[in-house]
């Protein structure tokens, strides 16, 4: 597990359990991640439902897919009354690969770095002119 | 164009608001109606941070808003309103009487509702103030994406309730 500790993929669907699933495909079975979706729920069932998975798992860092989407606001308002939460938005599979493998540092510098990867992860492969 | 979309959404804006209805509307702006946003900068950077730089975002009270719907309705820009629960579309209407449909976009589980659509969940009372302002002349359909299909009061009601 990361030294950040456990941390939480939240977002639309399957996205968490999908992401988590690839990452085991690729590091193997991991205890890292906990996942929650928004199916069905409303915005303060979504906010509640965080709020308990991150105090009984003692989680500090959550992972959210849109910076619009309903869990990240929930995350806001989540990281809002407790600063040593921290939130990273549109997360993807090497944000997480780089989380699940983070051996020293704060939940918060596993987290930068965690979306440093991400960004650097996002390419474009072409010609402008398709040629 | 001016306002395209009456919706109530307890997520109010969200994925399915900007991305969903933004890009199949050529969303121009967001007019979020809720008495407790608007008065919190907090609440309204809270729901301006997802939002594309090029579409704009109104927080008002109720009464400012019924104030601000000509300003909006004569917009070039295609517009949703939203406001996060059906008391408040009801108020808003009550001083706007000109608007004619409302869109049930997210309504979701809470005690004392009931299963409607997996994304409509009513109380006996909101089902009644819906049925008013359908009787009023408001067109009240549910549908929580643009390719779904609307679904009509009468029939959503008309669905088996989990009561």
């Amino acid at each position: 597990m990361s030294s950040a500790g456990l941390a939480l993929v939240a977002g639309h669907g399957d996205y968490a359990s999908g992401l988590v699933s690839a990452a085991a495909e690729i590091i193997g079975e991991t205890s890292a991640f906990v996942t929650m979706s928004n199916r069905s729920l409303g915005a303060d069932e979504i906010e509640r439902l965080m709020r308990e998975l991150v105090s009984s798992r003692g989680i500090r860092v959550i992972f959210t897919d849109l910076p619009a989407g309903s869990c990240t606001i929930a995350a806001r308002r989540v990281v809002r009354s407790q600063p040593d939460v921290t939130l990273v938005t549109g997360a993807n599979l090497a944000a997480l690969l780089h989380f699940a493998s983070h051996e020293a540092g704060t939940a918060y510098e596993a987290a930068s770095s965690a979306a440093e990867r991400a960004k650097a992860s996002v390419l474009v492969v072409g010609s402008p002119d398709g040629n | 164009m001016g306002i395209d979309l009456f919706r109530i959404d307890d997520r109010l804006i969200h994925g399915q608001v900007v991305v969903g209805w933004g890009q199949s509307m050529g969303l121009g702006f967001i007019a979020l109606v809720d008495d407790e946003v608007a008065t919190s900068e907090w609440e309204q950077e809270l729901y301006r941070m997802g939002v594309p730089p090029e579409m704009d975002v109104y927080f008002k009270t109720v009464e400012g808003a019924a104030s601000a719907l000509s300003d909006w309705t004569a917009d070039e820009r295609p517009g949703i309103l939203l406001t996060g629960d059906i008391d408040t579309m009801h108020r808003f209407i009550e001083l706007a009487p000109t608007v004619r449909s409302v869109n049930l976009g997210g309504i979701h589980y809470r005690a004392g509702r009931d299963l409607r659509l997996r994304y409509v969940y009513l109380t006996p009372e909101e089902e009644a103030a819906l049925r008013l302002l359908q009787q009023r002349g408001v067109v009240v359909t549910a549908q929580d994406v643009p390719s779904a299909r609307p679904v009509p009061l009468d029939d959503l009601l008309a669905t088996e309730s989990a009561r």
